[in-house]
This record gives C-alpha cells, structure tokens and sequence, in this order.
C-alpha cells in the first residue's frame, strides 16, 4: 500500500452503493430532507438526530470550529463505513452511505487526530439494498475465498518469521514473498481493517509523524538492504505474525458486497498500476512480480465470481474483461520458468521497455475493469 | 469562429495586419525562412483584428481537410505518439472511430460520451472533467499514421504505405532518443487553452487503453501576446522573432502546391492530407545567452529586435540572401536555397524544466506539414544540418514523420476511413 491514508479510503468502498458527494457538495445548503446534520466544532460534534432509518444516509456536515475537521461513520468494531476528510472551518460537507440496521458512531476529528468526538447512532428498518440469490452467492464466495487466503497465509507467515526470529537470513529471504501472496490477493477486505495494514505493510515513506515502523517491508530492508537481523529486528518477526492472527481472525467478518468485491478487483489493478509497476513496492527484495501476480489473482477471484450477474448486464464488458486478463496472466507467464510456481524474475532485472509493456498490459485491464462495478449493479 | 483559419475574406491583397502574421507564425526553426505567400489569416472579414482567442470559439471538425493544419495557430499544444499495442485491425478501426467520436464532440466544447457527472455511481465518469466549464478554446484535433503502422506483419496495410511517407534519413547532429520518437498514431491538440488540449489527449489515451498507449508526448507553448490586437510576431526561446513569413491558411494556391496531397500523389486515400514531420529540438540556452549580439544576429540573417533580414529595415522586407553569411540560418532555410522546397510550419516552444546539470530542458518542439516530405522537410533539413551556423546551440533530440489522412467528412466519416475501406 502507498500510504495509512490509503487503507482509509480504500475502506469507504467496502460499503455497498457508498459514494462521497465531492466537487461542488460545498455549495449545498446542508439542509436536504432526511438528511442528518452534524455540526462540528472545535471541542463538539452534534449530531441531530441519533435514530436513522437504514438505506441510503445523507449526512450534512458543517464545520463551524477554527479547525480542519474529518467526518466518519463507524462501525462498532471501528472498521469505517465512509469518511470525509479535509473539511476546512466554515465549510460544508455532504457525505453518502448505504447502511444496514445496527449501532454505528459518527466521529468529528477536529484537526484531522485521535480519535475523534464520537456520538453512538441507531439505525433501524430493513431498508438496505435488496439483494438477489446470486448476488449473495457471489459474496458467499468470495467471503469463503478470503478466509481461505487469511487460513492458508499463516502457516506460511509463520515460516518467515521464524527464519527471522532464528536468524537466518537466507530461510527469510526464501519465506519472504511467499508469505505474502495471500495479503495482497485480498488486499482491499484486508486494508478495510484500518488499524492492520498501517502495521503489516506499510513503506518507510508511507509512516506519518511518530509511526513506528513495523511489517513485511521493516524486515525486507534488514534482509536485503542493512543484511542484518538484529535484537529489534528479530523481535518484530512475532510481532507481524500476531497481527496477521488477528487478521486471519477477523477477515471472515469483513463487509463484503458485490459493489466493494468489484471495486476491490480495480483497486487491486490499482496497486498494481502505483506500486508495482514501478518497483516501489518490493524496492529492496524486487519481489514486485509476485504481488503483481497475487493482485491480479484476487482481482481475477472477484471478477469469477460476479461475472454471471455482469455477463447479463453488459456482455461487452466481460469479453473485453476475459480478454484482458487473460493478456496479462500470458505476459506475466514471461516472467516465470514455471507456471506452478511463484518464482518470478526479480523486477531489478526487469527493463524499461518490458515495464512498459507490463504497465499497458495493467491499464488494459483496468480501464474496462472500473466498469464492473456499475455492470453488476445496473 | 469569427476569424482564421477557414475564412477566404476578400483580404488576401490587403495589407497583413500584425495579428495575422502572428496567426500564421507557427514557430518553425527554420526560423526566418521565406515562404511562400503573404499571410492574412486572422483577419475579421470586417476588417477589425479581434483575436479570435478572445472568442474561445470552436473550429469546425469536419472538413475535406483537418482541422490543425492550415488553421490559425493556437496558443498551446499536447502532441502525442502512441504504440498500437493490438494486433487485431478490427480493434484498431474501432479505436479511429471512437477517437474520431470523442474528437467530434471535444473540439465542439463538449465532454466525452455521457460526461464527467451524471452518470452511474459506481463507475468512473466517461470524461475526465478537467476542461468542465471552459470555452472550447479553438482546440483542433489532428491525426497521423506512422510508418510502422503499415509494416507488413500488422494490419495489412503495407500496400497501402504512401510512398511519401518515407523514414527520414540520418542527418548529422542528430542525437535521437529512441523513447521520444517515432510512434505508429499521432495525436496533435491544440488550442488557446493549455487545460484543454492535455483535457484531450488524456481523454483519448484513456479511450485507446488495451489497444493503444502513449509513447511519448509533449507539451508546448508558443506565443505569449495573441490576445492583444497588436500582437508582434511571437519569438522563439532564443529570443528572435520566429515565423515572420510562413505558408499561409489563407493562401491556397500556396497550400495545394505545398501542403495538401493532391489526388494524382500516392495512391488516393491521401488525397487531402498532409505529411507531418515532428522534431524535439533542444537549444543550448545557456551557451546561446553567452553569444554575442552581433554573432546571434548573424547565425540567424537576422536582427534581433525588428526582426528584419541583413541589410533592410524592416521585419517583412524580402532578404537579400547574399547579403548573410552562407552559414546564416535564413539563408539556408530559405526556398529559394532549396529549389522551393517550402513547408507549413506550426511548432511550439517547450520547457520540460531543467536536466539534472541545472540546464534549461528547452527548445523547439518542430511541427511541419507538406505535400511530399522528399520536397519539403528533407532538402530543407540536409541543408541546414551540414552548414547551419545554429548547429552550435541546437540539437535534434527527437523524430516522427506521419502521415495525416484527409478531413472526417461529417458524422458517419471517420480519422482513416479511406485507408482501411
């Protein structure tokens, strides 16, 4: 992942048909029918009412403090239903959410910190985006297939951080990528746990002020850069282990919807396209490849499942979308002696033109890819 | 539009105002070089000079020629080469006509396809949005097909290959980055707006993702003072006045004999283009700014500040060749130094900001069109690579010849029709 604010937005798109008014919702007057109006200040967050019926939410915000403000809806696990961030004093703000009955919390987190002054919201009613049998038969399917990953990803986590935790630096440097396919064949559901990926995979540049710096790409730059492992070193390697338990724990919870499965098959391009492509991600191990290959695996997951449902909507879409992938799992087969294997050129040795090449194969498929969404649900 | 480029308004004896020479000034590095014709292209048919950049009006698309060529030239640019990364014809047409779709409605001022708002949730906006609420700013379009387009394992066009669309020779001093030439499509956008014309060309990379992608591009900007009805003639970043005499959009008998390809050249899917030529030429500022007054005026056959050729007083007097160095840059660009080769110049100043050893990345961003690119840019070039006194401070960094096919006729036409019917 690029950045923790990343995980953040990534999050707001696990939430079915949730979109953030953006552009001119300043110019609202904040005062629409049913809407719900948050007035934030400094020291307050007033919220005016605190029983919503479910379905599709309005939220009016307007900052009245001296403060740059963000908004959040939350569940009760903290993990985010939809958020608004950069909400200047004097401004106002709308913000849109599809939300089933339950107990939510409407954060203000004056200054953009902490964590925020909350009110507790009920929402009752059974409004929530009707679904069809097949649409929850994809869903079914993919919540199986991230269990799965998270299931059969820890084994595999264990094998790296034991090598670390012992020492060897040549076990680790093998256990490495390995360790990793599962994470980042199911990104998204993954990042939409805010609080887990800023520990597991986070990049040096991605800390913000005060972070420590813990995760898969700490222990790569000691494998591969300083070709050390020290006490702090050796000591994180559990520490990545616990924090994938707790993943592999709560994955199977995550909020999952046919939106959020097809957006998340497009962010997983997306990664692609920002992180891979240019070796930012695996910049010690140039291990790039075999994240590629895992994001757009899971992409490729997400994308099975829905396409009976998108098939019927848009048949264009998904022969253009059969084409592609298939285009980019032959190009990326360049790049590995052994189809069974995940044993990909290091991306160092990867040149300019063959980059190129890789990152319009990437755009190919992600172009029509961010139509998904729209297919599924027409 | 109320002036320019498609208009024959009775004035082509009447003196050239200032903002009609500008019009036609596409800075060419063959800087001063004669062409023919007097140029009175932007002039009102009432005979006032209001800078059609003032309208923000749009050019017609549709036409027996492209618009962009022998249009007045706008402000700015964002050209654009690309790869044809399918290998299946019937992906390629259909990426010509819904280029050709998108280019209909975006010099028109309109967004792409069902707008950047409005649509579906869930799915991005068809266009990008950025150019929302701006006039459409004279943007032109202009498309080209590379010589690799027709090589003979691809899209079966190899019979098709004109013969004027040759691969341009080696010339000396060339020191060609291979990132930043050739390309088997090319896009031109311009317009008065820089917002407009990048709004263009990433709307049609976009649409061209999974079939065509981007292989270099580059932005240009050109002349500084279009507004103003007394604009002078726009300079270039060595600091003279570029594009004083040039072919002009109004002249055509000079654009048939020099621009347009006519029906007996080359087989008749040309018929009504052009052939462009398209060179990134870097100039060494700073050695340049070190230069003399007197030796940068000599290395041009010009003077610096009226801009008139060696030995008269006034910017638009005809040179005297023999009056300049036989090294001076006018004299040998000049028609009558070449056999008459004469070319349509239209390029842009650029400045990719700086390279790393702290030097200005800047120069000309050379755009030229012609009947015959064997007649117009390779005589001319030959000429100047081996004598050219300017040779010291420039240097040819990139290369792409196209050919650009005739107009799209109307709604059902589409960019290359003719050749792939």
């Amino acid at each position: 992942m690029r950045a923790v604010r990343l995980s953040v937005v990534t999050a707001a798109a696990t939430v079915a048909a949730l979109t953030a008014v953006t552009g001119c919702a300043e110019k609202s007057d904040g005062k629409g029918d049913g809407a719900v109006q948050v007035i934030a200040k400094d020291d307050s967050c007033e919220v005016s009412r605190t029983k919503i019926p479910a379905g599709h939410v309005e939220i009016a915000v307007e900052n009245k403090g001296s403060k740059v403000t963000e908004v959040y809806v939350l569940f009760p696990d903290d993990r985010i239903v939809t958020e608004r961030e950069n909400i200047g004093p004097g401004t106002k703000a709308k913000i849109t959410a599809e939300v089933k009955s339950g107990t939510y919390e409407i954060a203000c987190k004056p200054g953009m910190k902490g964590k925020g002054i909350r009110q507790t919201v009920e929402v009752t009613g059974g409004k929530a985006a009707e679904r069809s049998p097949e649409m929850d038969k994809a869903v079914a399917g993919y919540r199986t297939y991230v269990q799965a990953q998270a299931d059969e990803t820890l084994p595999k986590v264990k094998v790296f951080t034991d090598a670390v935790a012992a020492g060897d630096i040549e076990a680790a440097k093998k256990a490495y990528a390995d360790s990793r396919i599962g994470w980042e064949r199911t990104e998204p559901v993954a990042e939409s746990f805010g609080d887990i990926d800023p520990k597991v995979d986070v990049r040096e540049d991605g800390l913000e002020d005060g972070q420590k710096w813990t995760g898969w790409h700490r222990l790569e730059k000691a494998l591969w850069q300083d070709k050390k492992l020290g006490a702090e070193e050796k000591a994180l390697a559990p520490l990545l282990y616990k924090d994938l338990a707790d993943w592999q724990k709560r994955v199977g919870r995550a909020e999952i919807t046919p939106t959020s499965m097809a957006n998340g098959a497009k962010e997983l391009l997306d990664e692609v396209a920002t992180g891979k492509v240019t070796g930012e991600e695996e910049r010690y191990s140039h291990t790039d490849l075999v994240d590629f290959k895992a994001n757009v695996e899971g992409a490729e997951k997400s994308y099975e499942l829905l396409k009976p449902i998108a098939s019927k909507n848009d048949a264009a879409l998904t022969a253009t979308l059969d084409k592609q992938f298939a285009a980019l799992d032959t190009l990326l087969d360049k790049y590995r002696a052994d189809k069974a294997s995940y044993e990909f050129t290091s991306y160092d040795k990867v040149g300019k033109a063959d980059r190129k090449e890789l990152s319009d194969a990437v755009n190919a498929l992600a172009e029509p890819l961010s139509r998904l969404a729209a297919a599924v649900t027409k | 539009m109320r002036s320019g480029a498609g208009e024959t308004s009775g004035e082509k004896d009447s003196a050239p105002s200032r903002r009609a020479l500008l019009g036609w000034g596409g800075a060419g590095l063959a800087l001063g070089a004669v062409a023919a014709g007097g140029a009175v292209a932007a002039v009102r048919s009432d005979g006032s000079s209001e800078p059609a950049a003032d309208s923000g009006a749009a050019v017609p698309f549709h036409g027996v020629h492209q618009a962009g060529i022998a249009t007045a030239v706008q402000d700015r640019l964002h050209f654009a080469a690309f790869d044809v990364t399918t290998k299946d014809r019937a992906e390629l047409i259909a990426l010509l006509k819904e280029w050709t779709r998108a280019a209909e409605r975006m010099t028109a001022g309109q967004a792409v396809g069902d707008g950047a708002y409005g649509g579906p949730a869930e799915a991005p906006p068809d266009d990008t949005g950025e150019a929302l609420g701006l006039k459409p700013s004279r943007l032109t379009l202009t498309i080209g097909f590379g010589p690799s387009l027709f090589a003979a394992d691809r899209f079966g066009l190899q019979d098709s290959r004109p013969e004027a669309l040759v691969d341009l020779p080696k010339f000396p001093g060339d020191n060609l980055d291979a990132t930043r030439s050739g390309g088997d499509l090319c896009v031109q956008a311009c317009a008065d707006d820089p917002q407009v014309a990048v709004h263009a060309v990433r709307n049609l990379a976009r649409i061209g993702m999974g079939r065509a992608s981007v292989r270099w591009s580059q932005l240009g900007f050109g002349k500084t003072s279009s507004t103003t009805p007394d604009a002078q003639t726009p300079r270039n970043m060595m600091g003279f006045k570029d594009g004083t005499r040039n072919i002009a959009g109004t002249d055509d008998a000079a654009l048939t004999k020099h621009v347009w390809v006519g029906p007996k050249d080359d087989g008749g899917w040309m018929t009504g283009g052009s052939y462009l030529v398209a060179r990134r030429i870097r100039m060494h500022i700073e050695t340049w700014d070190r230069t003399p007054l007197q030796e940068q005026e000599d290395i041009f056959g010009r003077d610096k500040g009226e801009g008139a050729p060696v030995g008269r007083p006034k910017e638009r007097d005809e040179p005297f060749l023999k009056a300049m160095l036989p090294t001076a840059h006018v004299r040998l660009a000049h028609p009558d130094t070449n056999g008459g080769a004469s070319i349509l110049r239209r390029g842009y100043s650029f400045t990719d900001g700086t390279d790393g050893l702290g030097r200005l990345d800047a120069g000309l961003f050379f755009l030229a069109y012609q009947r015959d690119v064997r007649k117009g840019f390779i005589p001319v070039q030959r000429s100047l690579a081996a004598n050219d006194a300017l040779n010291e401070y420039i240097q040819h960094v990139g290369s792409a010849v196209f050919a650009v096919p005739p107009g799209v006729r109307d709604k059902d036409d589409w960019w290359g029709r003719a050749l792939f019917s």
